[in-house]
């Protein structure tokens, strides 16, 4: 009883330690253009998206869902199971974040589950069906959809208001920019934070701690919602600098238009019920953004890097969380051995990081700058 | 092994209309704006003078019809996220 309880802790604090690499490897997506507009000081950014996402975990009143719903065979799932998947999403998230390479945390915590379900249980508990219509394909297309909003929606925006006066209209869109930037933060915190709640829930669940079917606990959602918050604003500056700098030399009306299609797009789709990654949505619309004022604005090559990230998530955090599951499941012992390994990796990669500091200081030190603007557009 | 390509077109489609309303709506309130600025219009190089120069009234007015607008689905928005 004691050593499960140790067990359940420790399942419990390393949920709060994905939610929070979820939430300064995402901050991007809500911040990374209007910091590179200037829209908001780059401070400002982190913390208005943080306490956003604080507020987000509050709003839905949804009960939490199981992120892994359709994907594992949920009757098979342990609290070791758990602990083990998020050890994949946690050192996924962090090396992504060292590379400075968006990826998504959702699908970084679907192949930790995955790769600890077909250790625990077998392959025969993994519906490879589910991942192919609920991960591998949004994969695909959503960059493609957002990228296409903020094309159409930028080149627009261009036609029209270059019969504006310059100012009022840079003034403007960057107003717009911080309103698009807050929806999208709050959004991030009503998904996000909600999955770990799922995960703690079931967790707490799976150990016997609260009966089937309960909804989250209030300590539940105060502290994944902290967790992300906080976060969130330490901010992933690294993920940041590459999507507000790297990939297109940004100005405030495609920083106003990508920022209007990721939040377009990650409501209709969480509202019509086809959940779409917040990063590779917020991804495709500044690469769509950027196409508009001409393709050879837009720094491909990372396109490239970025796209391989995205293939790599889910096996690559599936093959740590079927690691991981190996040596947890050999008991209490095993579990501790993870956790102690995994507080030593992240320790290395972010002593890693400091060779390279990326700070709100030094967002424009960029290692390769974004190509220069085609003027023909 | 189905996938929703019904509910996928939707959310395409949507978010194409969606988006890009929100910003034209934007764009012309903003031109709409410019008006009320004395030197306003790069217009005059482009040669169509009598329909380029809005009175800052109009623009004005028009203004705040698109951000109202714009501000109704912002708005809806919001509700889609609290409920």
């Amino acid at each position: 009883m004691e050593i499960s309880l140790i067990v359940l802790v420790v399942v419990v604090v390393t949920a709060l330690a994905f939610d929070f690499t979820n939430g300064f490897h995402d901050t991007a997506n809500a911040v990374a253009t209007s910091i590179a507009t200037g829209a908001l000081q780059p401070r400002t950014a982190v913390l208005l998206a943080g306490v956003l996402n604080l507020v987000g975990a509050f709003l839905s009143v949804e009960v939490a869902k199981t992120i892994s719903g359709g994907l594992v065979d949920e009757t098979q799932i342990t609290p070791t199971v758990i602990f083990a998947g998020l050890v994949g999403a946690i050192l996924w998230n962090l090396m992504t974040w060292l590379l400075g390479l968006p990826s998504s945390s959702s699908h970084a915590l679907i192949g930790g589950l995955i790769g600890a379900t077909v250790v625990a249980s077998g392959v025969d508990a993994v519906k490879f069906a589910g991942i192919v219509g609920k991960v591998l394909l949004p994969a695909v297309l959503s960059p493609l959809v957002a990228g296409l909003v903020a094309l159409a929606a930028t080149y627009l925006a261009y036609r029209i208001t270059a019969r504006g006066a310059v100012g009022t209209v840079r003034r403007g869109f960057k107003a717009g920019q911080v309103v698009s930037s807050s929806m999208v933060a709050l959004a991030h915190g009503t998904n996000d934070a909600q999955k770990t709640m799922g995960v703690i829930t079931l967790a707490l669940i799976t150990a016997g701690a609260l009966p089937a079917n309960a909804g989250p606990p209030f300590w539940v959602i105060v502290s994944a919602g902290l967790a992300i918050g906080l976060g969130t604003y330490v901010g992933g500056w690294r993920i940041i600098q590459t999507l507000g700098m790297r990939v297109s030399a940004i100005e405030s009306g495609q920083g106003f238009a990508s920022g209007v299609s990721t939040a377009t797009v990650i409501l209709t789709s969480s509202h019509l019920g086809f959940p779409l990654s917040t990063t590779q949505v917020a991804t495709g619309s500044i690469f769509g953004a950027g196409a508009a004022r001409g393709p050879a604005s837009v720094h491909w090559g990372l396109a490239g890097q970025v796209a391989i990230a995205w293939l790599l998530t889910l096996p690559a955090a599936a093959v740590v969380g079927a690691v991981a599951a190996l040596v947890a499941d050999t008991g209490p012992v095993g579990t501790i051995v993870v956790a102690l390994v995994l507080i030593g990796v992240a320790g290395g990669i972010y002593a890693a990081s400091r060779r390279r500091p990326v700070t709100a200081d030094n967002l424009d030190e960029l290692p390769v700058p974004p190509p220069p603007v085609d003027l023909v557009a | 092994m189905t996938i929703n390509w019904g509910a996928l077109a939707l959310v395409a489609v949507v978010s194409l209309a969606v988006g890009v309303l929100v910003v034209v709506l934007v764009s012309l309130a903003l031109v709409g704006l410019s008006a009320r600025e004395p030197d306003a219009g790069g217009e005059a190089a482009e040669g169509t003078p009598t329909t380029g120069r809005l009175s800052p009234v109009v623009g004005t007015a028009a203004a705040a019809v698109c951000l109202l607008g714009a501000a109704a689905i912002v708005l809806y928005g919001l509700f889609l996220i609290v409920s």
